[in-house]
């Protein structure tokens, strides 16, 4: 599937968009985390909860859940809140 | 560190990035290396005194998570911890934590190579064997309950987050180590982390509260000498102290201080050679703490006398309507025969004190707020 990296993760991907796999967001940042070694922790913390002040969205929808299905034609954009100084 | 370096090397974590600042044998002429991690907020920036050229950096970003990153050729590449310090699931029935970043970074004892500690807001204490690419935590103090119930939580922490900071390892024995908590006191093991007794002895605290509850202990910054090691420095919450080894009272040297000044700050700062001269840099730690330089007049203050006497080191320095502080990592001094002082400002300023802080002069100026400065002799 297709997902959308904020500007802030593309030292990983060096891609505003790329592909993954996972039937849920946990499998889908385990194998982003597969092909981007260390961009799960910035996004997901030791605890396994989304970071504060971090959105995913499945096809327009904000979604917390990591444990939410994905459909291999989802389109997932991850998302950081703009706050801060 | 050598009498004769080739070169020495600055190092400048702010809250918008780092620097590197190399300069002469001399300290008159500084070549500017950076930006490195334009717009990260970087706690500590640190070189491995046993390779002399592995640097750590403690990084968060923005919203990001927050990682270490490690260079192996004095800061020319950069690559990402492997397994940053991060900790484990919940154990003891225990709220489950997470780092939300690393503030202070030790190189392990000259014997143990590769081997590093961390320590992180909220209070964790972490160690490296890989020289930084993975990071374990130390259960002895993550998930003991005693302590846990010591560090409060992240409302009784400072305001940027309570911290585990100041992780001493004797230069004598790397299985004695000592951490320092805010809050939550002073800390000593013998035996590399696997068990803890408290430190905090003479150490006061608020007015009011109770002296036996770690938890209001607040330890801003502990040294140890590295010319007599059973010598420990302390700039804490309540005052300024020294601890001579085996003895387990903390004395409060700061009272003898000018009291317009008063004995509270952040860093502390001990020489190289002469386990009775050190340095600290006093706030206005009065009413409502503003946390700036006392009336404006930044001034450090020396004692060479183990803290009986203290004199006022401001030739050089802005003499009125400056109200910038150093924070507890940005205040240090290098190994040199005639050590030079060096601090960053809270408003961007870097700063050297030639002879032991007798004469300041600026080196750099407008960069962001200052979080730590290290220095180091490199070949």
């Amino acid at each position: 599937m297709n997902v959308l990296v904020p500007s802030a993760l593309r030292s990983y991907t060096c891609a505003s968009q790329v592909q993954a796999d996972g039937g849920t967001l946990h499998a889908l940042f385990t194998d982003l985390d597969r092909r981007y070694p260390g961009l799960r922790f910035r996004v997901v913390d030791e605890q396994q909860q989304l970071r504060p002040n971090m959105r995913v969205f499945v096809n327009g929808r904000g979604v917390r859940d990591l444990g939410h299905a994905l459909a291999p034609d989802d389109f997932v954009a991850i998302v950081l809140a703009l706050s801060g100084g | 560190m050598t009498s004769s370096p080739t070169r020495l090397v600055l190092m400048v974590a702010t809250r918008k990035g780092a620097w590197l600042l190399h300069g002469d044998p001399r300290r008159e002429a500084w070549e500017v290396d950076g930006p490195h991690f334009l717009g990260h907020n970087i706690s500590h920036l640190r070189l491995d005194p046993r390779d002399g050229r592995t640097l750590l950096a403690a990084a968060k970003t923005g919203h990001l998570g927050p990682t270490v990153f490690r260079s192996i050729d004095l800061g020319q590449t950069w690559i990402e911890a492997r397994q940053p310090p991060a900790f484990a699931p919940p154990t003891n029935g225990l709220p489950a934590r997470t780092v939300d970043h690393t503030f202070w970074l030790t190189p392990g004892h000259a014997s143990e190579r590769d081997t590093w500690y961390a320590g992180t807001s909220p209070q964790g204490l972490f160690r490296s064997e890989d020289g930084g690419a993975s990071w374990v935590p130390l259960p002895a103090v993550n998930d003991n309950a005693q302590l846990r119930e010591w560090m409060g939580t992240v409302q009784d922490g400072t305001p940027d987050g309570p911290k585990l900071h100041s992780i001493v390892v004797d230069p004598r024995d790397p299985a004695h180590l000592l951490i320092g908590m805010s809050g939550g006191g002073v800390h000593e093991s013998r035996d590399a982390g696997r068990s803890w007794t408290t430190l905090v002895e003479g150490m006061q605290v608020v007015e009011g509260f109770d002296a036996s509850t770690l938890t209001y202990h607040d330890p801003h910054c502990v040294r140890i000498c590295p010319s007599r090691p059973d010598r420990l420095y302390q700039q804490n919450h309540c005052g300024i102290y020294r601890l001579d080894r085996p003895g387990h009272t903390w004395q409060r040297i700061g009272r003898h201080m000018p009291a317009e000044v008063g004995d509270i700050g952040f860093p502390m700062v001990v020489h190289p050679h002469d386990a009775d001269t050190a340095w600290v840099f006093p706030m206005d730690g009065t009413d409502v703490w503003p946390r700036t330089s006392p009336g404006g007049r930044p001034a450090a203050y020396g004692t060479r006398d183990g803290g009986l006497s203290w004199q006022r080191l401001d030739q050089g320095l802005p003499q009125q309507q400056a109200w910038w502080t150093v924070k507890r990592q940005a205040m240090t001094v290098d190994a040199l025969a005639s050590p030079a002082l060096y601090l960053g400002t809270t408003s961007g300023e870097l700063w050297i004190g030639h002879d032991g802080g007798a004469r300041w002069a600026p080196i750099a100026r407008h960069l962001p707020e200052i979080q730590a400065v290290e220095v180091a002799a490199v070949v």
